[in-house]
């Protein structure tokens, strides 16, 4: 196990060196000189020369990247002029909306997505089957923001049920919190609950082919049990790995999602820094969720020892 | 064979219809989407008004779809913004597809190549792709060209890999050893013997990259980090109708809807397309 776990460190680090490499070269392939623009419009010749320095600017590209790629691992990202604060201070006040938008979106995609595909899977070819492929392949294509205002118009416009747009924190009062994150987690889950539906149907239906559910079956087992503790059981690698792939398409998500539901997280504060061309902000924030998506699917991968009995490491 | 699949059909008719729509876009009772006429400010849909062409001459001009908050033509606005979005969606399909194709048939056929550029495009994936393209976006300011190309790059790791997978496989077949063994240039044997069996997988991931790239190009333009804001998209569109979609949500949905219609045309396209030409695959989704 201890071996499985440095081996898979050691096949993460290089993949992060990259992310790092390409971020940082975000910045020196705009056009223009790489201090004025992290100095902003309204920096003084002082104030850029100072950066130039700081950042061995005048060196070559590969001093620039060391002092860069040092810093980041102080956990200095730079200092935002747009927001007049450091990078990683303002990663940590946006985390919390993020983060809860997310897990919101995850426990409602799999709490939809894993029963639909098991039931499709046990009905294959049945009409349930065939509604739930076709509303998958719908729920790809609908944009996430027009689903967005879609139900903005319907449940808070017309019925008034949920607030229109907005974000609670969840210290004022957990109520108002979820209320206000509801609208914003279903939307974003559409496409999540299309993926994991589909997996899950695809592997459920593979498992139900094999022997061990036949002698299930044979030897009497109520139908619910077979699915669950014999096939879905079985299933669930494929299933777990695909929700970790997927946190790819909820990041781009969330930077939708929250832009529609003024949701101040870091989705929002990526599209902003776009906005404002504040790139040290947006090479923090890239990098930020880049490495949360590698860290989140190499947790993925050892907890397949969990899942599976078979895999020893 | 390929005709007889209903998906095809169907999405391939839709799509069909869209091409229509975006070539004859001039004849079907739209205006210049660019001009806009104060008078005729937030109009809803179906409601009569006037619009000024470019000589200054006025001109009466029913609104299907209302108009925005400058007084353009929804209607026009939307039929024009059929062009940029599958002229986006064909051009990044291609752009990471042709990329994408000599990646991979250099990683899978050139072994000391294999692990430098398979290590950059893992680096490449881990990157969610609408970061990339935003950051890309972020860096040379929005035109066709640049959006086309920051929509694609993320793209290309995806290609590379499912080409590189599919080389690795095919040079293990007899008449790639036959072709070895006469002393064929590796050049052809890559372009002539190994890339025309990759065809059919590639057509089916150039659909849904296609697919995809037409969401991102709407997502970015919607977010204001996309194709500047006087050029007719959908995403332009739905942005403007932004601040006012409580009282006029007629902006976001009519382009929404062609949106949405067109990318389930080009995913039940590619649906139908993957069951026909590429049984194999269809049985692992």
């Amino acid at each position: 196990m201890l071996t499985f776990i440095l081996r898979r460190i050691a096949a993460t680090v290089p993949v992060l060196l990259i992310v790092a490499v390409l971020v940082f070269l975000v910045l020196r392939l705009a056009p223009g000189d790489p201090a004025a623009i992290l100095a902003g419009d309204a920096a003084s010749t002082e104030q850029i020369a100072r950066i130039r320095t700081g950042l061995g600017l005048d060196r070559p590209i590969l001093a620039q990247f060391g002092i860069w790629i040092g810093n980041v691992l102080q956990g200095d990202l730079g200092e935002s002029f747009y927001y007049k604060t450091k990078v990683a201070t303002l990663i940590g006040q946006r985390l919390e909306p993020t983060l809860a938008l997310s897990t919101l979106t995850i426990l409602i995609a799999v709490a939809v997505a894993v029963p639909l595909g098991v039931l499709a899977a046990w009905r294959f070819g049945g009409w349930f089957d065939r509604a739930l492929m076709g509303l998958s392949v719908l729920g790809f294509s609908v944009p996430v923001f027009v689903l967005a205002y879609i139900l903005i118009y319907v449940v808070s416009l017309r019925l008034g049920l949920l607030p229109v747009q907005g974000y609670q924190r969840i210290g004022d009062g957990f109520w108002t919190f979820l209320r206000h994150l509801v609208l914003p987690s279903v939307t974003l889950s559409v496409i999540y609950i299309a993926l994991i539906a589909r997996v899950t149907r695809a592997s459920v239906l593979e498992a139900l082919g094999e022997d061990y559910i036949r002698t299930a079956r044979a030897k009497g087992l109520p139908e619910i049990r077979v699915l669950v503790h014999h096939a879905l059981a079985n299933a669930a690698v494929p299933i777990v790995t695909v929700i970790g792939i997927g946190i790819a398409l909820l990041i781009g998500g969330v930077v939708v999602t929250e832009s529609v539901y003024a949701i101040p997280g870091l989705g929002r504060l990526t599209v902003d820094a776009v906005l404002a061309r504040d790139f040290p902000t947006i090479q923090g924030v890239i990098l930020f969720f880049s490495f949360a998506y590698v860290l989140i699917n190499f947790l993925i991968d050892l907890s397949y020892v969990f899942l599976d009995p078979r895999i020893r490491y | 064979m390929i005709l007889g699949n209903w998906s095809v059909r169907i999405g391939g008719g839709a799509l069909a219809a869209l091409v229509l729509i975006a070539l004859a876009a001039p004849w079907l009772g739209t205006v210049d989407p660019t001009l806009f006429d104060a008078a005729s400010r937030d109009l809803r849909p179906g409601e009569a008004g006037e619009i000024t062409d470019l000589d200054g001459e006025t001109m009466k001009h029913v609104f299907l779809m209302g108009s925005d908050s400058f007084g353009r033509d929804v209607y026009s606005r939307v039929i024009y913004g059929t062009r940029v979005s599958l002229l986006v969606g064909i051009l990044c399909a291609l752009l990471a597809l042709s990329i994408g194709i000599v990646c991979g048939l250099a990683s899978g056929y050139l072994r000391w190549l294999d692990g430098l550029l398979m290590r950059f495009m893992d680096g490449l994936m881990a990157i969610p792709a609408i970061l990339v393209a935003i950051a890309l976006v972020a860096m040379w300011r929005g035109s066709l060209a640049t959006v086309v190309v920051a929509i694609a790059i993320p793209e290309i790791p995806r290609v590379t890999r499912l080409v590189r997978s599919l080389v690795l496989t095919i040079r293990e077949e007899p008449y790639v050893e036959a072709a070895i063994a006469l002393g064929t240039p590796t050049r052809k044997i890559m372009f002539g013997h190994i890339l025309p069996n990759c065809i059919a997988p590639l057509v089916v991931q150039a659909t849904y990259i296609c697919a995809f790239s037409i969401l991102v190009e709407a997502i970015l333009s919607f977010l204001g980090v996309g194709l500047p804001p006087d050029i007719p998209t959908w995403g332009n569109v739905m942005a403007e109708g932004r601040a006012q979609f409580n009282d006029y949500p007629h902006n976001i949905f009519f382009p929404g809807v062609f949106l949405a219609a067109t990318v389930l045309a080009v995913n039940i396209l590619g649906d139908g397309l993957r069951d026909t030409l590429d049984p194999k695959m269809a049985k692992r989704v």
